[in-house]
């Protein structure tokens, strides 16, 4: 009991951050140094996380050809083999690792940043000078993550493609040029602003929850070591969770 | 005319009594120390002031909400240098013209020493520079109040002596009404209007210094005698 009043209270103080700090998106960008304080974001978010994003989606559609090119080949029907590993990335495992990339590189250092400064007393700091901490440090965060994690997304779909293509051209035999009509022959705009929209709910959520926890934290070193935890462990959930919301939703 | 009223104020951590029943006045432009042994409730006492937490009972009433804090480890941007984080007030919350913001932060940093450390990192400079970057944050405000938390606890005795000057001189030339929470017992005696000794609690003492060093509380005369480095 006294854990499910626990639940319902972090679930509510989230909700609360996301809904304060989404108020502050359009002063973040009327306001010049908290544009500023967004294109360093931005580029902590987008540019920062590029190599790690790049070798996971690489992987994550050199995998998909194999396993499914293999079950195709039985069936002689590499042909297909484009158009399966681009509809795995584009619905669901572009937006999906391209959510989990940024929970583990982003989500947790936002968590680990703002629980240091809850510890060390400048988020209390800020308040006495009369400058809300939603709009100076949660805002600028989250809306990086919301504007970035679909294009992430996008570039996930594209590497992770080219990634499969390369597993069917040297293992399957499947010819690159084939495999890439057969990739874009499948490709709908309804597909990929599904996917798009999903990463952009994922940014949003990963922004909240990671704020939410950061500014949550209490007790000093240890505290934050778990703030972070909780932010890395919490996104992972609500990716699958409103994955699956999504998916339900726009597919039936 | 008072600046700031307790009044039986309590407050509780998790069952533990931290405040119980605290009453006092602050005036306005005076320099109120209080003192007393480690995690008795100084610095929640000043959180009081600032807003930054409300009381379990009792009711807590400030008479201006133009407040600087000065926390006990200066709380800085860690991305901002020392003049970022001195402008950032005026930056955020005002709509001052760069130039005037510049000269502000300029005075204010001249004011604590700190001209030449102004292109620093916090990470750069020492816990004592810190500080008084934290202090001229709240100068270049102009706050009505000023809450200092432990300002000279950690520092050698020559910056210690400079920040209780600075202290006693943002008092005088602008009447900012401060409140100094201090281990210094000897400090607070010079420079102070007014000594509340807080300690399980409770207030103990509170008075201006010559009757504060008269007190005949035992508890008092103890923490008294403690101070000046008196063994039993
Ligand atoms: N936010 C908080 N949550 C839980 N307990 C707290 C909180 N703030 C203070 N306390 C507790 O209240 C007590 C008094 O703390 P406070 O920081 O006021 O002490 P202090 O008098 O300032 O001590 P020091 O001289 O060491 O700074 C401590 O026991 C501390 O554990
Ligand atoms: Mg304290």
């Amino acid at each position: 009991m006294n854990s499910v009043v626990k639940v319902l209270s972090i679930v509510g103080w989230t909700g609360m951050v996301t809904a304060r700090s989404v108020a502050y998106f359009p002063s973040v960008l009327v306001r010049r140094t908290s544009r500023q304080a967004l294109f360093t974001h931005l580029y902590q978010t987008g540019i920062r996380t590029l190599p790690v994003i790049t070798v996971v989606s690489l992987f994550t559609g050199m995998i998909l050809a194999l396993q499914v090119g293999l079950e195709l080949r039985r069936f002689n029907q590499e042909v297909y083999l484009g158009a399966a590993v681009m509809m795995s990335l584009i619905r669901e495992m572009a937006p999906f690792s391209c959510g989990l990339c940024l929970a583990a590189c982003v989500g947790s250092a936002i968590a680990a940043e703002i629980g240091t400064m809850k510890v060390n007393e400048e988020i209390a700091a800020l308040e006495v000078m009369a400058i809300p901490p939603m709009r100076f440090l949660a805002a600028p965060r989250i809306l990086a993550l919301v504007v970035m994690a679909p294009l992430i997304a996008f570039y996930c779909c594209i590497i992770g493609t080219v990634g499969g293509g390369i597993v069917g051209h040297t293992q399957l035999g499947v010819d690159f040029r084939q495999y890439m009509a057969s990739a874009m022959s499948i490709a709908e705009n309804k597909d990929l602003a599904v996917g798009l929209f999903k990463a952009l709910v994922f940014g949003l959520v990963i922004g909240s929850v990671s704020v939410a926890e950061g500014f949550r934290t209490k007790m000093g070193a240890m505290g934050v070591g778990r703030a972070t935890q909780h932010s890395v462990i919490a996104s992972f959930l609500m990716i699958l969770m409103f994955g699956y919301m999504i998916t339900r939703m726009c597919y039936r | 005319m008072s600046e700031i009223v307790f009044d039986s104020v309590a407050k509780s951590f998790g069952g533990e009594k931290v405040l119980d029943g605290v009453s006092f006045s602050v005036e306005k432009g005076e320099i109120f120390s209080i003192v007393g042994p480690s995690g008795t409730g100084k610095s929640v006492t000043l959180k009081h002031i600032a807003g930054l937490i409300s009381p379990d009972s009792g009711t807590v009433s400030v008479g201006s909400r133009k407040i600087g804090y000065l926390f006990q480890g200066g709380a800085l941007m860690a991305w901002l240098t020392v003049a970022e984080n001195v402008a950032l007030p005026l930056v955020e919350t005002t709509s001052l013209p760069e130039k005037e913001i510049d000269d502000r932060v300029r005075a204010a940093l001249s004011a604590v020493g700190l001209l030449d450390a102004a292109d620093k990192y916090p990470e750069e400079i020492s816990g004592g520079m810190r500080k008084r970057a934290g202090l001229a944050c709240s100068l270049v405000r102009e706050t009505d109040i000023v809450l200092y938390d432990e300002p000279t606890s950690g520092l050698d005795p020559v910056t210690a002596a400079s920040i209780n000057r600075l202290i006693v001189a943002l008092n005088r030339e602008r009447g900012v009404t401060s409140v100094v929470v201090t281990h210094d017992l000897e400090s607070a005696l010079a420079m102070s209007s007014r000594v509340m000794l807080l300690k399980n609690a409770r207030i103990l003492e509170c008075a201006p210094p010559e009757e504060f060093l008269k007190s005949t509380d035992p508890a008092v005369m103890e923490f008294i005698a403690a101070a000046k480095g008196v063994l039993p």
